[in-house]
């Protein structure tokens, strides 16, 4: 079998096409948000809060209704949270999420404990799994990532002035707290998307690596969006059929690809 | 609303206070349209926290602010003021982006970023990346990002903290040129009282512990006054 026919036959299975598609939204989300988190130097949050997804994973299957949605629930509402705490100026950013962090970790291993089983499940959760992406995901994912991406076009100068400067930002009349909020929900709907295919462990890594790594070439930051977007798509489907051929897992190979690009251009850039 | 006749920023019977820790007392203070006024104050002496509370950012435990005539607390004209934060360069040092960027974070027409930045010498860097340029460059980028809406008052919170001696010097020239040919109302908070004192037309010293007071530029007398006015 040539090479052409192995890569077709890869998308025979319904399972693979999905991941595909769940792949490459999230390709497009992950450094979409990600480029703001890393200008904000709050790259953390996606961490916490796919940490807190867990704990919407568990609720989910404790309650048997699809975990994508119980997770959403969580993450918007944590989200909500450290938004709060974090304009307090009182306790610092870091500070909030060294707390969530491991709350919402310790929230998932209790309910997963109470529940006394579902920790296959959740392991696919942990680290992604491209079998486990149900057509009912691939709508929500789909109609949720469209919904994401019309956000961002139509508030990117919001997006951008609160992230570099929130305070002339609010002397330019934009609602600073409204904006940082609507920010914050939009990285909580794509850690709970994300989740399936590349883990909750290892979403953090997808929205900063590719994100970096564009940072590196270009000249602009609006570029620098466009390249990370196109490093996560060649990660993604890199990671993907290889995961598939070497039956390793997507989300791990998916991110060891990323940071494969990142220190190739860093190479290249050193010569 | 005519705001002619009105003060760029009147400052009433002000205070505010961290819980406990007070740490401004019946501010009052006239700022008039024209003006270059200075705020100096040594660290924790309240300069940012009266800043924050011109700007609305903050809300006052008692007393009132008015800019151009209109109760901060109700509306603000963002328009009419420009303003440039510490805060301004922190972020940048590991991003590519533009200055042409960095301006276009206001909404306006690519001629008015043009004017903006000849206004500021800085159009031939137009589309440099901004962690290009030295600290001085790049103040003066972020104070055309301020300029850009065309504003009547220009806030500026410690704008040369980092910036040589040298660059100061051609910095604080622009900075008269804007006062004095645009007639922009300039509001700079510094904590350099020696620098500060030779380059604006009033001086106005916190303290946290009495009321600001009214130094002219080339007096080291102070004169407590509890009611400062700029002219």
């Amino acid at each position: 079998m040539n090479p052409m026919q192995q890569l077709t036959e890869l998308f025979q299975y319904g399972f693979m096409v999905r991941a595909f598609w769940a792949g490459l939204i999230v390709a497009i989300l992950a450094p979409l948000i990600g480029s703001f988190l890393v200008v904000r130097r709050l790259s953390l949050i996606a961490d916490t809060l796919s940490h807190v997804a867990l704990t919407g994973v568990a609720i989910g299957l404790l309650l048997g209704i699809n975990p994508l949605i119980t997770t959403i629930i969580c993450t918007v509402i944590t989200a909500y949270i450290i938004e709060e705490l974090r304009s307090n100026e009182r306790i610092s950013a870091e500070s909030v999420l060294a707390m969530i962090l491991p709350g919402g970790l310790a929230m998932a291993l209790i309910l997963i404990s109470l529940a006394n089983g579902f920790n296959t499940t959740l392991i696919t959760y942990l680290f992604g799994s491209i079998t486990a992406v149900t057509q009912q995901d691939l709508w929500i994912i789909l109609g949720i990532g469209i919904g994401i991406v019309v956000i961002f076009i139509l508030f990117y100068r919001e997006f951008m002035y609160t992230s570099f400067d929130e305070e002339s930002a609010r002397t330019s009349g934009i609602p600073v707290k409204l904006i940082n909020h609507i920010f914050m929900v939009l990285i909580a709907f794509t850690v709970s998307m994300a989740m399936k295919v590349v883990g909750a462990l290892l979403i953090g890594a997808l929205m900063v690596i590719p994100v970096i790594s564009a940072m590196q070439i270009v000249h602009g930051f609006k570029k620098s969006i466009l390249v990370s977007v196109l490093i996560a798509f060649i990660s993604v489907v890199t990671g993907l059929i290889v995961s598939y051929y070497a039956n390793l897992p997507a989300g791990a190979t998916i991110v060891m690809t990323s940071i494969s690009l990142f220190a190739l251009i860093s190479l290249l850039k050193k010569v | 609303m005519n705001t002619q006749h009105f003060p760029a920023i009147e400052i009433k019977y002000l205070s505010f206070s961290y819980g406990e820790e007070q740490i401004l007392t019946n501010v009052n203070c006239k700022i008039d349209v024209g003006s270059y006024v200075g705020i100096v104050g040594h660290n924790g002496s309240g300069k940012s926290t009266l800043l924050k509370l011109i700007l609305g950012i903050l809300k006052p435990k008692k007393g009132k602010v008015y800019i151009f005539g209109e109760d901060n607390s109700l509306s603000i004209e963002w328009s009419k003021i420009g303003y440039v934060s510490q805060k301004a360069g922190i972020s940048i040092s590991h991003i590519p982006i533009t200055v042409e960027e960095v301006v276009k974070m206001e909404k306006v027409s690519n001629q008015a970023i043009d004017e903006a930045l000849t206004s500021v010498d800085m159009l031939k860097f137009k589309h440099n990346l901004l962690r290009e340029l030295s600290g001085g460059q790049q103040q003066r980028i972020f104070i055309a990002r301020a300029l850009v809406k065309k504003p009547q008052l220009l806030i500026l919170d410690e704008p040369t903290v980092g910036v040589d001696v040298k660059t100061q010097e051609t910095f604080y020239e622009l900075l008269s040129r804007l006062n004095t040919e645009q007639n922009i109302t300039l509001l700079l908070v510094s904590h350099d009282l020696h620098t500060i004192s030779h380059k604006v037309k009033t001086v106005i010293q916190l303290d946290r512990k009495t009321y600001p007071y009214n130094l002219t530029s080339c007096s080291v007398n102070h004169i407590h006054e509890p009611y400062a006015t700029a002219h």
